[in-house]
């Protein structure tokens, strides 16, 4: 059984006052991508200045610049700096603050969110990294119509203070996606990714086992 | 003026059941907004620079190259050259700027010069914190059956009178326990967003006081209480450690103000767990005398501890804890460290005065090879809260809960499955949770609607929902019905949040407006329906006479005979008043609980790894208001034990004194796997019921620790003495490690 911490997209770490300097804007696994594309671009390329064109990085930054997110369906445009995390752009782009900052590295698992339909702590991840991709939010969970998962962290009173609530919520629903006839002890062993200090864990199984039953 | 009690038991709509949270959805799907996401427009980015010494004095403070970065929009220094430092992570500057990673480069570019001075961070040792100069005057508190004569040197004869009690004594139990300092550890982090309009501050502060903390703002920044408005409808954790607007709060508003913007600042999770809370620490070395059937006959004990910079520890007056035998002498040496200061954490003293003694009233189990149960039952006749009773019958439901007669064994002899036993353990807590002082204001509009009002704060307790369906269950209404306003300070005040105090203090005034508006309202119905007022009762959305379901008004036919004007109706209990109007001797509240706790473990001898297997908490609380909510609070207790118990500990660097585990993934705490079945079960007799409203917030708190280390004890054989009990503490104890 996986355990969706080890899922967790990690990329460079969010700047902060521990790290000095902001961070260098690229992640290791993005950076050995492009060089490989790159690599192959100036194969094909019939001579060296088709070769630097192909290779020509897009410069964004440093300061704001316009980009277009794709989040929970909708295009929006954002204004970032290079060195924003999605969590930041998230929050203070686009007025959604489900998506909780809790630690600098992820392992609270309140800022997880869904990029192409994976989990990813939104706040180890650069926002540069997400234009192109499908950003899905906690918030689409809700609505008029909530998902089953929210409704069922409602009845099992699988809260307190909240603050870990949202990110529980996505990796619950995640997991039973990928589980949907999971066992209690299914949910003990997978859903370890998220951080509760009020001690929900209880109901947060609860929970999980509701939603199982519900068929959901 | 209404008769203010509670429903007959097992006689309320709503009162006592399990209702979902009316603010419950909002948190599930995102949409709750905390401190942290109030965002207005143009608002600027603040963090603060933690000095990184435990012990400095600073030389030269240089914020030119940070006020030249690129976004930055304000520097402030929040300390001087000359300033001592005293411990890790204190505050010395801020940068206000465009954005966080401005905000990041801006305080990487301050320039802070100290003079590095020697620290001390080491706390679990009397004798060397002594000898470095770091501890306070020793308190010692002595209580002997015996008195001296009036020739008698007290001391000697004090001294004298404990050795011959423990040489007397059938059997002695000598040990060492303890209980490491932990933090508070908010996953909201303490902080505001703060915003002015001309000079009105509105402080968006995460806080478990409303209404305490607007003339907070107020003093330092030089305007008066009115002018500042602090909000809160949600708070992401504070457990006893958000009760004040604190330096960062000020400084946040004093730059709202110098740049005209409004700003956010929030602490760092390192500066939160450095510098926003903690709890003491407590270390015990104790002599037990007991009489061959485990009853204390003495009891002498040293403890000690920190508090962090200034003199302090846990309290000698809850040593031991519960128990409060006859003849006992207890001294506790208070020990100043280079370490941030503590702050009230959930049920301030008694888990670690749980901790480190009644794990020692049941090492006397172990040595008479008798069982826990029994030690503690015949200790009771000596609890210092006359509850005996209730512990017995509490012991009596926990015992079945967790299966105890079956699985009981003495300690260290259960069987092995390959390197794996298992233990029980028990411990048992008290707590005073009465009332505070609350005022409310009640709403009844002509159409029907009904609000109440009042600067109360959820802290995750399920206060909101508690307020809505004590106004509904008066008023015969569903919960839907009820709108509560809570969570600003221009609303009428109400009392922080701590000690358990909320739901009976919100309880006490929203119960008492009720009452007396619906003899408002019954008054007006009577007329129209030509009948009695006493006669009248408010059930299923109606007003009509009891008994004749024909004779009745809708609740809005009711409302609209209020005419044009709204009623409103101010409800007031003050705690400790002497006023009958105002809550003496109030049957809708007291205070003073029991509580019994059981654990099941298994250990791995090899590993030295500690599982929870299972886990029975039995509470008396009096009437229950949310029984879905309440049952949260001590499901969350025990998992919060657990963290302590097998888990969590401040790891000060004694090289450095620095925080070393000051961020999330260095911090140990429970995962969802990690915390075993836990069975919660309310006792709640109608003699229980009758008392009214007790807080429950913090006693389940209390006694995880004890309990759990307990089991340890009875399933290894040997005490892992100090607490958390990670691997290398329980390998020590047998023997197989090196010093823990």
């Amino acid at each position: 059984m996986k355990d969706p911490t080890h899922e967790l997209h990690r990329s460079s770490s969010r700047p902060g006052p521990a790290a000095g300097n902001a961070a260098s804007g690229f992640n290791r696994r993005d950076f050995f991508k492009g060089a490989g594309a790159s690599a192959a671009a100036t194969a094909l390329a019939t001579s060296v200045a088709e070769a630097n064109q192909a290779a020509a990085p897009v410069v964004v930054g440093p300061g704001m610049s316009k980009i277009k997110l794709d989040v929970n369906g909708e295009s929006r445009e954002v204004a970032v700096e290079p060195r924003m995390t999605l969590l930041e752009a998230l929050r203070y782009g686009c007025g959604l603050t489900g998506a909780k900052p809790v630690s600098i590295d992820g392992s609270s698992g309140a800022s997880t969110v869904w990029i192409d339909g994976k989990l990813a702590a939104a706040n180890t991840t650069l926002v540069m990294d997400c234009v192109g991709k499908k950003i899905r939010t906690v918030e689409s969970l809700g609505g008029s119509k909530p998902d089953a998962v929210c409704s069922a962290f409602l009845h099992n009173d699988a809260m307190q203070c909240g603050f870990c609530t949202p990110g529980f919520v996505v990796a619950v629903r995640d997991f039973l996606d990928k589980h949907p006839d999971a066992s209690e002890a299914e949910i003990r062993a997978g859903l370890n990714g998220n951080l509760c200090r009020c001690g929900t864990y209880a109901n947060v199984i609860m929970a999980a086992l509701e939603v199982v039953k519900g068929g959901k | 003026m209404a008769t203010y009690e509670w429903p007959k038991q097992g006689t309320a709509s709503l009162l006592g059941k399990e209702i979902d949270r009316i603010d419950g959805m909002e948190k599930a799907t995102g949409a709750a907004k905390y401190a942290y996401d109030i965002t207005p427009p143009k608002t600027l980015h603040a963090r603060m620079l933690g000095c990184p010494h435990a012990h400095a004095k600073i030389t030269s403070i240089d914020l030119s190259a940070a006020e030249k970065v690129k976004g930055v929009v304000a520097v402030k220094a929040m300390k001087e050259v000359g300033n001592e430092i005293r411990w890790q992570g204190d505050q010395l500057a801020v940068v206000a700027a465009e954005t966080e990673g401005a905000c990041a480069e801006g305080l990487a570019a301050i320039k802070i010069e100290y003079e590095v001075l020697p620290h001390f961070v080491e706390d679990t040792d009397a004798a060397a914190a002594t000898a470095a100069g770091q501890t306070g005057k020793v308190a010692e508190d002595v209580q002997l059956v015996k008195e001296p004569g009036d020739d008698d040197d007290e001391k000697k004869f004090n001294d004298a009178e404990i050795e011959r009690l423990l040489k007397e004594s059938a059997i002695v139990v000598e040990g060492e326990y303890g209980i490491h300092a932990i933090t508070h550890m908010c996953l909201e982090p303490h902080g505001s967003t703060c915003e002015w309009e001309g000079n009105k501050l509105t402080a968006h502060l995460s806080t478990q006081n409303v209404a305490g903390t607007a003339a907070q703002f107020a003093s330092p920044l030089g305007i008066t209480a009115d002018d500042v408005t602090v909000h809160c409808d949600f708070i992401g954790g504070g457990f006893g450690s958000k009760f004040a607007a604190d330096t960062w709060g000020v400084v946040c508003a004093e730059l709202a103000k110098k740049t005209g913007r409004p700003v956010k600042l929030m602490l760092d999770r390192d500066q939160e767990l450095k510098t926003a809370g903690s709890r003491p620490s407590g270390f015990l070395k104790a002599r037990v005398g007991a009489d061959k059937d485990g009853v204390v006959t003495v009891w002498d004990s040293h403890h000690w501890g920190t508090s962090g910079p200034t003199p302090g520890g846990v309290t000698q007056g809850v040593i031991p804890y519960v128990f409060d035998p006859k003849n006992r002498r207890r001294r506790m040496t208070p020990i100043t460290t280079n370490t941030g200061p503590v702050r009230a954490w959930r049920a301030p003293n008694h888990p670690q005065a749980c901790a480190m003694t009644q794990t020692a009233y049941d090492d006397i189990a172990g040595k008479l090879g008798i069982d826990s149960y029994d030690v503690f039952l015949r200790n009771l006749p000596s609890v210092s809260n006359q509850k005996a009773d209730v512990y017995k019958a509490e012991m009596e439901i926990a015992a079945k809960l967790i299966g105890w007669k079956d699985k009981w064994h003495a300690h260290g002899k259960g069987d092995a499955d390959g390197s794996i036993v298992t233990g029980l353990g028990m411990a048992i807590h008290t707590w005073g949770g009465g009332g505070h002082s609350s005022s409310c204001l009640v709403k009844v509009h002509p159409d029907g609607g009904v609000e109440t009002t009042l600067a109360s704060q959820d802290l995750g307790t399920g206060t909101r929902t508690c307020i809505g369906m004590v106004v509904a269950e008066t008023f015969g209404l569903p919960l839907e019905a009820v709108k509560v306003n809570i969570g600003s300070s221009k609303y009428p005040a109400s009392g922080p949040s701590g000690g358990s105090t909320t739901i009976g203090g919100v309880s006490e005034s929203n119960r008492r407006a009720s009452l007396d508006a619906l003899d408002k309202l019954f008054a007006l119905a009577a007329t129209k329906l030509g009948a009695e007022a006493a006669t009248l009762e408010a059930k299923d959305g109606r007003i009509g006479v009891k008994g004749s379901p024909d004779k009745s008004l809708s609740w809005k036919e009711t409302c609209s005979l209020l005419g044009m004007t709204p009623l409103e109706v101010k409800g007031e209990f003050v705690r400790g008043t002497k006023d009958p109007k105002l809550g003496a001797d109030s049957k809708l509240s007291s205070a003073q609980v029991a509580g019994v706790q059981m654990a099941e473990v298994a250990v791995d001898r090899e590993t030295g790894v500690v599982k929870m297997k299972k886990f029975v908490a039995v509470q008396d609380i009096g009437v229950v208001i949310n029984r879905q909510t309440a049952a949260s609070q001590v499901y969350g207790s025990v998992i919060m034990g657990i963290a302590y118990a097998l888990f969590e500990e401040r790891i000060m660097d004694r090289q450095t004194g620095a925080f070393l585990n000051c961020e999330v993934s260095d911090y140990k705490l429970p995962r969802l796997g990690d915390t075993g079945e836990i069975v919660v079960e309310f006792y709640e007799p109608e003699t229980e019921y009758m008392r009214g409203v007790i807080g429950l917030g913090e006693p389940p708190v209390i006694a995880p620790g004890a309990a759990i280390s307990n089991a340890v004890a009875n399933a290894l054989g040997v005490r892992v003495p100090i607490l958390p009990m990670i691997p290398q503490r329980v390998l020590s104890a047998l023997g197989k490690g090196g010093k823990a």
